[in-house]
């Protein structure tokens, strides 16, 4: 990849240097291959890429959910297989597709997680959980005692990013975390996070395969085809790069059988 | 032999045998959920120890309870004729369901869950006491509920190596080819399979999450 695109003078939160991650650890089986790029403090960064091209994978490297074949990780400069894992993940939020709520948990057992396992005493996790409720657009009074079960789709999300954020982390990484809402709802939380990621000045590193979704949230898109990068931009450039995927994609925004919008 | 009738002059008699059949129901599922609710957590990570728990928990259960009865008599310590060595056969017959559920229900929790717990960084142990277990609840009481059902069943053979239990009954009917007799010792049998059925069935409910 070009590394003119890389920003020279932000400091880099999370670092690609020549990543390869293979199941077995087999060329043949090479999810990603020599990926490299970095994500500056405060960026939102949008993976952008067809399903199995790789992005999900990026993200669980960064957390250390995957550990790279070759090549290395580094995460506030240091390589992810020198973090103790568990004190790394607690430093970086991460939402799923399905939420992945405890239901089990009330909502605010579900947000209060990661303060209940660094043992936050019962005051500061409480005014915490309130205080993030009210910042993802759920009234506390009302959802604090709620199951996952007792919630709709939306608000579901809205108690994973309240969960993710819980102890402040600086970076958050998110899967497809609209991805299987209705198209009203998914609008209505993009539009709430994207104010949301702007105030919270956190780096933020975003997979999607909706090219509406990244335009919409990123502050730099990267595209990812069978496992490599194929272009990065920021999103008033992105739709001028002449790559036949960066085409495909825009090809997606068009109405039926028009020209791309 | 006019069965109401047999029943009622032997109402003690039976009542005791009732009694003796549920302790050693309860001390034998008690020893069976000591040993395979813990054997079914640790092996959730282990596979060659959980290849071979499942496999020897599944050879005890195709042993016919008769024969297990009677190849644990000449075994020293725990062997023998009667109350301790009816114990040893029952927990062994109890094991694999208990075992089994215990191992399904902690493996089968929503992956994404899983994916959240150790995303956000939970230990595999802290995964595995505050998310697995709480969740995997219901399935594993619903292998104590099949295993009580079965243990209730099995202890009437009990009798045979002198530990007393409605087998008794079941064994003198069969000996005096009298039906009262027998049913004297069948009856409170099926009620008290009934009634565990019942009251872990319902417990199984209440433990269960929407």
């Amino acid at each position: 990849m070009n590394p003119k695109t890389v920003p020279e003078k932000a400091d880099r939160t999370i670092q690609f240097k020549n990543v390869t991650y293979s199941i077995n650890g087999t060329e043949h089986h090479n999810i990603v291959n020599e990926i490299g790029f970095s994500v500056a403090s405060g960026e939102t960064l949008l993976l952008l890429g067809r399903s199995g091209s790789g992005k999900t994978t990026l993200l669980k490297l960064m957390n250390r959910l995957l550990v790279p074949t070759t090549g290395q990780v580094l995460v506030h400069g240091r390589p992810t297989t020198e973090w103790d894992p568990i004190r790394l993940r607690r430093g970086i939020g991460y939402v799923i597709q399905d939420a992945g709520l405890f239901p089990h948990f009330t909502v605010a057992q579900n947000v209060a997680l990661v303060p209940s396992l660094e043992k936050w005493d019962s005051a500061r996790t409480n005014a915490r959980v309130h205080e993030l409720l009210t910042l993802v657009g759920l009234d506390p009074a009302e959802f604090v005692s709620r199951r996952p079960h007792e919630l709709s789709g939306g608000q579901r999300q809205r108690v994973g990013v309240a969960r993710a954020l819980a102890a402040d982390p600086a970076i958050l990484l998110m899967d497809e975390p609209f991805g299987a809402l209705d198209p009203v709802t998914r609008a209505e939380l993009q539009r709430e996070f994207s104010a949301l990621a702007r105030r919270l000045g956190k780096t933020i590193v975003f997979v999607t395969h909706d090219l509406r979704e990244a335009l919409l949230l990123a502050s730099r898109i990267i595209l990812l085809e069978g496992g490599r990068i194929v272009a990065a931009a920021t999103p008033q450039e992105f739709l001028r790069i002449d790559h036949p995927e960066v085409r495909a994609f825009a090809a997606s925004l068009a109405p039926l059988g028009g020209a791309p919008a | 032999m006019n069965a109401w009738r047999f029943f009622l002059e032997h109402r003690a008699e039976i009542l005791g045998a009732t009694a003796n059949h549920l302790t050693l129901v309860v001390i034998a599922m008690a020893f069976a959920i000591a040993i395979a609710v813990p054997l079914g957590m640790l092996i959730v990570h282990r596979k060659t120890l959980r290849n071979i728990a499942l496999g020897m928990a599944s050879v005890f259960q195709t042993i016919p309870s008769l024969a297990l009865f009677g190849f644990l008599i000449p075994i020293p310590f725990i062997g023998g004729i009667g109350r301790r060595t009816a114990i040893v056969a029952l927990v062994l017959y109890a094991l694999l369901p208990i075992l089994r559920n215990t191992y399904v229900g902690l493996t089968g929790v929503d992956p994404a869950v899983l994916e959240a717990a150790e995303g956000m960084g939970m230990t595999q142990s802290q995964i595995l006491w505050r998310v697995r277990l709480p969740l995997a609840r219901a399935v594993i009481l619903a292998g104590i509920r099949t295993a009580t059902i079965i243990t209730i069943g099995v202890a009437t053979i009990a009798a045979a190596i002198g530990a007393g239990g409605l087998g008794t009954f079941i064994f003198r009917g069969v000996a005096m080819v009298s039906d009262a007799v027998i049913l004297a010792g069948a009856i409170p049998a099926a009620l008290l399979a009934i009634a565990a059925d019942l009251l872990l069935g319902w417990l199984e409910r209440r433990l269960k999450i929407a």
